[in-house]
């Protein structure tokens, strides 16, 4: 069987799910046999080189950066899958979505009881970064996703079960126990 | 002509990041920066939730050392609810947080050194990025891949018994833990098939060790010289002067060993210690106050407590100790790839650490908390994988959070990542007619020993792609090289 090309990003999360990607453990060398991975946080590949077959989102999306990988994925790759809270609902990241994000940058900024005497009220706001959004996105309020993995993080089993079903073209059948999600 | 490279996004490190290299006319290296290019808010919307959910919400601001924002804010609601300022737990409360932290410290460490850092030294810094990942060392050096696979499965194996799971587990709460360690999961730990025991982790640290050693032997110059600069080292240390990465009083020295912070205590620490906020980036450049911006900032992590303590607590570990001051004749370190030297040889202590605890009995003991007069403000300081982390938290009479102050281990290292990353640019890249893939990885190599973690570093909110952008002396850009 030819091998199947996958790809990763991590957007507004926490790199939780693809440590749990990792927490797979030994079946890594399983996983080498059946896919190759292109651009992802864990080789050098920085863009994509090739069409790939499975894009595996972390994170929601909180800035204009965040939005661009994400399209960028969904072109770039036939199948797309939300991992995690953070992808599906925006996660711990979307807690911020009630308040005003001026009021979270000056408690960082400005008010926090260790920062240095800002009297020009210095925030971040050069060219090189990113535009905020207002609220933090969940990736399919964005584009079209086909799947989605939940949990904070996924279980590793979860995410093994489901890419050898979706590689390998065979049934999910998933035992109670690995259906459950915090 | 001039030019502007941009690395991004910066690889093989724990989150994201993005460089900026600008280079003149006369091909010289003028300004670079790291920025981190991502804000989440956590200090502001944490504010009016109750207390105890502190310890299972701020850890998800990083999902690689969850353990150490779970364990840092444990350590300040302690403090709130009474417990005491580090010591005053129970002894099973006490050691299954050790217990945690050092099988959190012992599955960081080997994820960054075999898992992202040894490719680089596999390959070879300028080899062809397409083996030069994880996937190439498997395909390459199995045995090596297998041990690292395995490490850190033990690892997680140890936080999922002491937390209740791998990531983001919920173990510790405000004045001790929920669960002690039966002894069936201790044997299961102990003596665990193979490859999966404490002995077999002691003998694969002194393993990479010897790897990394042998390394060094034969790549002097380059780990000596490479982004060797002096600074200042922080990090807590036990009352006695030994390494403890749990608990402990905050010091600091100098380039050449002189105390500047001599010993206080973790709760006074904004007395100490102060940020600088930079409009290129989300991260603040910490510095301790006395000293000021320009002469007061320092290094944190593996090379810095090396610098700070005066021995290591573990018999083999210890002899390692020995062996890495001598080389530098007993003056601190200042050499960035002597960070991995360092992070190897706390793997080793973490290893035996872990040995230890594991066959003290009082893990089976059952007072698992104790409560005592409540207060408004609490602090809590650990070393994470990567360094020093304050977590400060104040509270109303409802229970719920009125503050939250984060100053996360990448943080502390703001400043010598940024100088590392300079240093590097002009020597690989200065008057060179063409920058090629292999000088722009030598940048992330720099940054990659201080294994940033840049998920923590945003939460404040951030990303970190290693982008170099050329630019002129009008800042338009001429050349824009994106790894």
């Amino acid at each position: 069987m030819e091998k199947k090309i996958i790809a990763t990003t991590s957007l507004a999360g926490c790199f939780g799910c693809h440590m749990s990607v990792l927490d797979i453990d030994e079946r890594i060398l399983d996983l080498i046999e059946l896919v190759e991975f292109n651009k992802s946080p864990v080789d050098d590949i920085k863009t994509f080189t090739k069409p790939v077959d499975i894009g595996i989102i972390e994170g929601g999306c909180c800035n204009s950066e965040n939005v661009e990988v994400l399209r960028s994925f969904r072109k770039n790759c036939k199948i797309l899958i939300s991992l995690g809270e953070c992808a599906i609902m925006g996660g711990l990241p979307a807690l911020r979505n009630g308040i005003p994000i001026e009021e979270c940058l000056n408690e960082a900024y400005i008010n926090g009881p260790t920062v240095g005497l800002n009297t020009q009220h210095i925030l971040p706001n050069d060219d090189e970064l990113p535009m905020l959004l207002d609220k933090v996105y969940p990736c399919h309020e964005i584009v079209k996703i086909d799947y989605y993995l939940p949990g904070c993080p996924p279980r590793a089993d979860l995410i093994w079960e489901a890419l050898v079903a979706l590689i390998t073209g065979s049934k999910l059948d998933l035992p109670y126990e690995v259906i459950k999600f915090d | 002509m001039p030019k502007k490279i941009t690395i991004e996004p910066v690889t093989r490190v724990e989150g994201h990041g993005k460089v900026t290299i600008q280079i003149d006319d006369a091909g010289q290296v003028r300004e670079t920066r790291l920025h981190i290019v991502e804000f989440r808010g956590f200090e502001r919307f944490v504010q009016g939730r109750p207390y105890w959910e502190a310890p299972v919400l701020v850890q998800r601001l990083c999902g690689i050392c969850p353990v150490s924002h779970h364990l840092a804010a444990a350590k300040a609601l302690d403090v709130i609810v009474g417990a005491g300022t580090g010591l005053g737990l129970t002894a099973v409360g006490e050691k299954m947080r050790r217990l945690m932290h050092y099988g959190q410290i012992f599955q960081s460490h080997v994820l960054h050194f075999f898992h992202l850092s040894s490719p680089d030294f596999l390959f070879g810094i300028d080899a062809d990025p397409a083996i030069r990942n994880i996937i190439g060392v498997v395909m390459h050096h199995k045995d090596l891949a297998v041990q690292g696979v395995m490490m850190r499965k033990y690892g997680q194996e140890i936080i999922k018994y002491t937390a209740g799971k791998k990531i983001h587990g919920t173990g510790a709460i405000p004045g001790g833990i929920n669960k002690n360690l039966s002894i069936e999961e201790r044997d299961i730990l102990l003596h665990g098939a193979d490859p999966l025991n404490a002995d077999k982790m002691v003998e694969w640290s002194v393993g990479a060790l010897a790897f990394f050693k042998a390394y060094h032997k034969n790549n002097k110059t380059l780990v000596d010289t490479f982004a060797e600069f002096p600074s200042n080292h922080l990090s807590i240390v036990r009352a006695d002067g030994a390494m403890d990465l749990y608990n402990g009083v905050l010091r600091a020295v100098d380039t050449e060993g002189t105390r500047i912070l001599d010993d206080v205590d973790c709760q006074d620490y904004d007395k100490y210690i102060e940020e600088e906020v930079r409009s290129w980036s989300y991260m603040k450049f910490p510095y301790l106050k006395h000293l000021g911006k320009e002469n007061g900032w320092y290094r944190v992590g593996p090379l810095a407590r090396l610098n700070t303590c005066d021995f290591i607590p573990t018999p083999l570990a210890q002899r390692e100790f020995e062996e890495f001051k001598a080389y530098t004749h007993g003056k601190p370190n200042n050499m960035t790839l002597h960070y991995h030297w360092a992070r190897l040889i706390e793997t080793l202590h973490a290893a035996e650490e872990i040995k230890n605890l594991l066959i003290d009995t009082d893990l089976q003991k059952e007072d698992l908390v104790v409560k005592g007069k409540k207060s408004h403000r609490g602090v809590g300081v650990i070393e994470a994988p990567r360094g020093t982390l304050f977590h400060h938290y104040e509270i109303n009479d409802n229970d719920q959070i009125t503050l939250a102050n984060l100053i996360v281990s990448t943080t502390n290292n703001n400043q010598p990542m940024n100088l590392a990353v300079n240093h590097t640019a002009k020597s690989f890249m200065n008057g060179q007619k063409e920058i090629t893939e292999g000088m722009m990885n030598a940048v992330e190599v720099a940054i990659r020993a201080y294994d940033p973690c840049l998920s923590c570093a945003t939460h404040a909110l951030g990303q970190m792609p290693l982008e170099m952008t050329l630019v002129n002396e009008n800042n338009e850009i001429i050349d824009c090289k994106t790894k």
